[in-house]
């Protein structure tokens, strides 16, 4: 069958079945809209809490960041897994014990205070905002590319599936979608993994690729590497010849340790994958509940740094010293004589995710270190829709020739586009790709269903029921179950017009946006929760100093430095940005801890709360008020 | 249960939790991070050791962990009697 028809085939079965399972699940109570019922399978809620966990970032862009950045990735994916370890032993078990919906019911009910079930939920919203920000542009971007369809347009479909299955469902209709859409995008993961290993380094475990040798002879403009290499030594060369530091360099430990320790607190203090398990039975399942988890997050984290060095030393290989026209009209060679197609070039040139200009005027594509175009961090401006003599698309910011003598860079490629354009640049068959299509859908709406039904929550459950429907004298909602019910579908639908706009209209800087969610969650909640469970004196004033501090001085760092243009001279100590996160996070830590001793301790009833949170016995099932 | 129990319950807890944090720290903060130089000076199948803990090494030790931590804790539940 034609690729096209493939996609669509691929894509809309995909749907249907998500469609499917909504119906089937559709939530009759709060409970099943907040935490399924409380009664989910714990291996199926590792996998829901996997595909929740594995956003559009993991799917679409984490291979091509660490392609990039090389040894220095390994904070990604250390910092993206690690966090389960500290959910699983320091969190999850007594979440589930305090047996209540969400986040803020816990700050709330923990610190007695309803301005710090507030501060609660303004974070929630707003962490899961920004973040969804970035899920909606993973889906306008697979639509664009793959089904061709403007990427509004895309934004409105995924808007449609989203609201149908989270509206309808709530956690109960998110969490059995997540467990189909977990198993499209493993297998949309792995396929092309497996072909892609076994290509390059004729090995079918692409884990094991890592310490294979290459099948192939290729040169990287500067010298020949020989076949049978050892695949980590060819790119060392082939990136160091060009200008590059070498792949298996460390950069630096200081931001690496801190960019790590900021991306694993921040896992652990995400509202939406916290909630996952306030949805099974026991304490002892919200355990083994983290643990699966991670099973299924390690099945692609693992095999994320394989295909990071593959697609790195295929991009070399394909595209150095090629003719550009012979390239694009399929008529290169590989040094072995098979055909170097290179219609993915074309195809993402139209897209507007990869560059070529022609600097030194040889009609072929030279790649090394060095923007190839002036302005913008690099990137491509295109002259409208307007292309040379040669085909490819012209553009009006052309760097200036370095003339140094060694190699120019003329090539622009999106970081986003390797693991999409990894199956066409391998050559892999149709289906292949069209799975590619459809697991970065699942990828990005998994996520967003989750995030939307975390702020929906935030919403109708905290913010209408607990603090502003709260009857004084009873402590608890004067709303009914029903009204509850549909107030928490209507935010759902709000929030879904909202993430449909910011994805429509995405800020321009959605990379940065994520990290900024993941230093909050870090910095606000982590401490709070960590505390409320293991410090039995904090109290209202300590946690809530501690979450301001925490907060405010996290979100000032970043806005200066990310988004108001501060100098990076200026750092403190010289820490990025990505990283302050872990120190707004030892701020609040400090904070709280002198607040709370200076002022009265927490109330009786609370420290018999806390005692029965450690204890794992007589769980009830989650409970309303 | 007695005040003292959930009090040595909780010892325990903490114990097991701090010795496991341990080992979650070094595999990963270590040998992936603070002397990746030093475990890169070994090398096996063009891999050095301390990209492949940064890499896929200490992904692996973190699920491990989570469930020696769960086999852990299910027999401290079960020897204080509050296992569900």
């Amino acid at each position: 069958m034609e690729l096209q028809s493939l996609i669509y085939l691929f894509v809309g079965v995909s749907f249907a079945v998500y469609i499917g399972i909504a119906l089937w699940a559709k939530a009759g109570s709060t409970k099943e809209f907040y935490v399924a019922g409380g009664g989910v399978h714990p291996v199926a809620n590792g996998m829901a809490t996997a595909a929740d966990w594995m956003s559009a970032a993991s799917f679409i862009s984490l291979a091509g960041i660490i392609s990039f950045k090389g040894s220095f990735g390994g904070a990604y994916l250390m910092g993206w897994t690690g966090g389960y370890v500290l959910l699983a032993m320091l969190l999850a078990p007594y979440l589930r014990k305090f047996g209540k919906f969400t986040v803020p019911d816990f700050v709330g009910d923990r610190y007695y205070s309803d301005v710090a079930r507030t501060v609660a939920v303004v974070a929630v919203i707003f962490i899961s905002f920004t973040y969804v920000a970035g899920q909606m542009r993973g889906v306008g971007i697979v639509f664009s590319r793959f089904l061709q369809v403007d990427v509004n347009t895309g934004v409105f479909i995924g808007m449609g599936i989203v609201f149908f299955y989270s509206v309808l469902g709530g956690m109960k209709g998110i969490t059995y979608t997540q467990v189909a859409q977990y198993v499209v995008m493993i297998f949309a993961y792995m396929i092309p993994a497996i072909f892609i290993s076994l290509q390059v380094t004729d090995t079918f475990i692409p884990q094991m690729g890592l310490f294979a040798q290459t099948t192939f002879e290729f040169s990287d403009g500067v010298k020949m590497i020989p076949e049978g290499t050892f695949l980590l030594h060819a790119l060392d060369a082939a990136v160091t010849d060009l200008g590059f530091q070498a792949y298996t360099e460390p950069g630096s430990i200081k931001n690496m340790f801190l960019l790590t320790t900021a991306l694993m607190l921040g896992t652990a203090g995400l509202p939406h994958v916290i909630v996952r398990f306030f949805t099974v039975p026991t304490v002892k399942d919200a355990r083994i509940s983290a643990g699966w988890a991670l099973v299924f997050i390690a099945i692609m984290y693992t095999t994320i740094s394989s295909v990071a060095a593959f697609s790195r030393i295929n991009l070399i290989k394909n595209v150095q010293n090629v003719e550009y026209k012979a390239f694009v009209n399929g008529e290169s060679k590989h040094i072995d004589g098979t055909t170097n197609n290179g219609a993915w070039f074309k195809t993402w040139e139209t897209a507007g995710l990869i560059a070529w200009t022609d600097i030194n005027g040889d009609g072929k594509i030279q790649y090394a270190k060095g923007a190839a175009f002036d302005g913008a961090k690099g990137k491509p401006k295109y002259d409208g829709t307007n292309i040379a003599e040669d085909g490819h698309r012209l553009t009006t910011n052309p760097a200036a020739s370095k003339n140094d003598g060694s190699i120019q860079n003329e090539l622009y490629v999106d970081r986003d586009i390797m693991v999409l354009a990894n199956p066409e640049i391998a050559n892999l068959p149709n289906w292949v790709i069209a799975f590619i299509a459809a697991g970065g859908l699942a990828a990005a709406l998994s996520t967003a269903a989750g995030l939307l039904l975390v702020i929906a929550s935030a919403i109708s459950h905290d913010l209408l029921g607990q603090v502003i429907f709260k009857d004084k004298e009873t402590g608890k909602s004067t709303m009914s179950e029903k009204s509850e019910l549909m107030w928490a579908r209507i935010s759902a639908v709000a929030a879904i017009g909202v993430a449909g706009y910011l994805g429509i209209n995405p800020p321009g800087f959605v990379a940065q946006v994520v990290a900024f969610a993941f230093g909050l969650a870090a910095a606000a909640f982590f401490p709070t929760i960590i505390l409320g469970v293991f410090d039995k004196r904090m109290n209202k004033e300590g946690a809530i100093a501690g979450i301001l501090t925490g907060l405010i001085f996290t979100f000032a760092y970043i806005i200066y430095f990310v988004f108001m243009g501060g100098d990076k001279a200026d750092y403190l100590f010289g820490i990025a940005p990505s990283g302050i996160g872990t120190i707004g996070t030892i701020l609040h830590l400090i904070v709280a801890f002198v607040v709370s001793r200076s002022t009265p301790p927490p109330p009786q009833e609370i420290q018999d709360l806390v005692e029965s949170i450690r204890i794992p016995s007589g769980v009830g099932e989650a409970h309303d008020h | 249960m007695s005040p003292e129990k959930a009090q040595a319950y909780w010892k325990e807890n903490i114990s097991t939790i701090i010795k496991l944090l341990v080992v979650w720290f070094v595999v990963s903060f270590g040998c992936g991070i603070l002397f990746i130089n030093e475990l890169n000076a070994i090398e096996i199948s063009g891999v050095k050791l301390g990209f492949w803990f940064a890499q896929q090494g200490a992904i692996y030790f973190f699920v491990v962990l989570i469930f020696v931590y769960v086999n852990k804790m299910s027999a401290i539940d079960e020897k204080y009697g509050v296992s569900e």
